[in-house]
């Protein structure tokens, strides 16, 4: 089982990689989102897969009976996704923002901050 | 095993004055709430944010006092012991580094008050300066690795904040590039997190330190070079600096100068903690890496800030290169290397702050932002133009100043090591001051010492409301850097009792106070 999610791990880094390479920023927004999954699925992945086992210590008993899932990486996750899901939106309306005022989707045109054709620097001193 | 139980737990109640670990944080959030409410009171939103900030100091500098008498102190929460519960512990190097965060915080308020009209204020700009902080604050002060990624997002959401607030084309432009390349690197940061957790089970960093050792060191080698990427972004050394000089100058300069202090330091020390202390054996195989890093940021900021002609952006690649000295102490970690590679950290928030602030001072007489069209302005305002060549001074690291100590430091670390590398590092060490030197009294001499360029029409008398206290921040800022660079002495006091703890963790790992095994 943890061969299959590595593997998807892979390829859910692969296209966000593949996606933040893009010019356009809302394709770099999903490229992101999907390399964030990856490394949410990362995670899970790496705190050990188990079946059918929730981490709940039953009535009575101090500790778990027996093998159970661990808990750890949940809340990690939990967290990640958290954080994750607001830098997206924030990511989400800053990228409409600029294409309104910008009125560019595309990264090679976005120069004001940084103007192509500068003038070079003057000689004296 | 029921008698495991209880000894997970811990019984006694933290003392009273263990929480200086965490006040500092609470306050901050807490002011940084309080403020969101108030935020239509007017003055009282500044007067406010200056009190919690002065409280946050003074819990600071008690914990600062506290950790120098008796050591690193660790306080972990909600009575699990550590590495089950979340600890925060503070050394020297992070209480230190979190005081000089709140001191150029405390500036930064003075003087952006300076520049606010009275109905400002509505637009949260306390409230996300005080959350900004308390992501520098936690960044600085926590023992554990996923709380700093968490305190590294709340940093990052507070910034991104601060960069739009005004929404200018230019600051939209700015923070899509820093928007994102920031958010990439964090995202690399919990990608190694997540490949720490499974190699090692835990990611508290006084456990990483007992377990690190016996764990796949080709693994541990993976994991150190994707936390050296991650906080090589965050820290904009050289292959990965592009979001800085897009960024920084977007903003109004009172943004630019907190952004300056405080952002690039933050992952510059997360990168000390993380590859000089907690994984020195990975660090070892990165040596090569770390040294080219380390040269390559050294020689080619001081250049871009020769080539550049606005004046933020200018020191924009100053900020780059002082972030190439601590690179050299990463990169050779001796004694004498990380103290270097730790004051350099301090003496940056301080003077960079002081840089960005003497330039805010500098646009608004002139009313320009590009040095091409500034001049004479030494005739107009002397005062100024001291402040500024102070910190160019200071910045490139000439004697009496701040600056030169931890170069010193890191010289005479480069002399000492054996191999190659030192030998070349302290050449760039010296080639960067020199061309900083080249860099910083040329924006001095462009924008006070020639006469005004042909054509420039004088500006109009900008307004002189609040001008005092613009002026008396950027003043006291400067005062601090050159009281420092002349009275060094408790600074190389606090880096002997401090700096050893880096290279041999054994006094902040008995401060945690580890439960028996590892879960």
């Amino acid at each position: 089982m943890e061969y299959v999610l590595a593997s998807l791990v892979g390829c859910f880094v692969a296209l966000g990689v593949y996606l933040l390479l893009s010019r356009s920023v809302i394709r770099m927004l999903l490229g992101l989102v999907v390399l964030g999954n990856g490394v949410n699925l990362l995670i899970f992945t790496a705190g050990r897969l188990t079946r059918g086992a929730a981490p709940i210590v039953p009535p009575g008993l101090d500790q778990p009976d027996g093998v159970i899932a661990n808990p750890l990486p949940q809340a990690l996750i939990l967290t990640a996704i958290v954080i994750g899901f607001a830098m997206f939106s924030f990511l989400l309306v800053l990228a409409f923002r600029a294409y309104q005022s910008l009125d560019a989707d595309n990264t090679d045109t976005m120069r004001v901050a940084e103007p192509v054709d500068a003038p070079n620097p003057p000689l004296s001193y | 095993m029921a008698e495991l139980v209880p000894s997970a737990m811990i019984e006694t109640m933290t003392a009273a004055a263990d929480w200086v670990v965490v006040l500092p944080l609470v306050l901050c959030l807490m002011g940084a709430a309080a403020t969101l409410m108030l935020r239509r009171s007017g003055r009282l939103t500044f007067m406010f944010s200056l009190l919690i900030l002065v409280g946050v100091i003074a819990c600071e500098v008690t914990l600062l006092l506290r950790v120098l008498d008796s050591g690193p102190l660790s306080m972990t929460m909600g009575k699990w012991l550590p590495p089950f519960g979340i600890s925060f512990t503070a050394d020297i190097f992070g209480a230190g580094f979190a005081l000089a965060a709140a001191v150029v915080t405390l500036a930064v308020l003075v003087y952006a008050q300076g520049e606010r009209g009275a109905d400002d204020g509505r637009d949260g700009f306390h409230s996300m300066v005080l959350l900004l902080l308390a992501g520098v604050t936690g960044s600085f002060l926590t023992g554990d690795l996923f709380n700093l990624y968490v305190w590294f997002e709340v940093m990052l959401i507070a910034s991104f904040g601060l960069i739009v607030l005004g929404g200018s084309p230019a600051q939209l432009d700015g923070a899509v590039k820093y928007g994102f390349l920031n958010f990439l690197a964090t995202t690399f940061f919990l990608l190694a997190l997540g490949l720490l957790y499974g190699l090692l089970g835990t990611l508290n960093m006084a456990d990483i330190l007992r377990v690190a050792p016996s764990a796949n060191p080709a693994a541990m080698a993976g994991v150190a070079a994707l936390l050296l990427l991650a906080f090589g972004m965050k820290a904009a050394a050289f292959p990965v600096n592009a979001w800085l000089p897009a960024a920084y100058h977007t903003p109004p300069a009172v943004i630019s100068a907190l952004f300056a202090g405080l952002l690039t330091k933050v992952g510059v020390y997360a990168m000390l903690r993380s590859l000089v202390v907690l994984l020195p054996a990975s660090r070892d195989l990165l040596e090569p890496v770390l040294v080219a890093v380390a040269l390559a940021t050294l020689l080619i900021a001081p250049l871009g800030a020769i080539a550049e002609t606005n004046l933020r952006r200018a020191i924009g690649f100053l900020v780059i290169g002082g972030v190439g000295s601590v690179l050299a102490g990463i990169a050779i970690p001796s004694l004498a290397g990380v103290s270097g590679a730790g004051l350099y950290v301090f003496h940056a928030i301080l003077t960079m702050t002081a840089l960005y602030l003497v330039a805010g001072l500098v646009e608004r007489q002139t009313g320009e932002t590009d040095t091409r069209r500034m001049g004479g302005l030494y005739a107009a305002s002397a005062p100024v133009s001291m402040l500024f060549f102070a910190l160019v001074l200071a910045t490139a690291g000439v004697p009496p100043f701040l600056g030169f100590w931890p170069k010193l430091l890191l010289l005479q670390a480069g002399l000492a090591e054996a191999g190659w590398s030192g030998g070349l590092v302290a050449m760039a060490l010296i080639l960067n001051a020199i061309l900083t030197l080249i860099a910083g009294s040329r924006l001095w001499a462009h924008i006070f010492w020639r006469s005004a360029p042909e054509g420039a029409v004088a500006p109009a008398v900008a307004s002189r409301q609040g001008e005092w206290l613009r002026f008396g921040a950027a003043g006291a800022l400067v005062a601090v850097v050159v009281a420092a660079g002349l009275w060094p002495n408790g600074l190389f006091e606090a880096l002997r009792l401090g700096a050893p703890d880096l290279l041999d963790p054994a006094r902040y790992v008995a401060a945690v106070g580890l439960a028996g095994g590892s879960p």
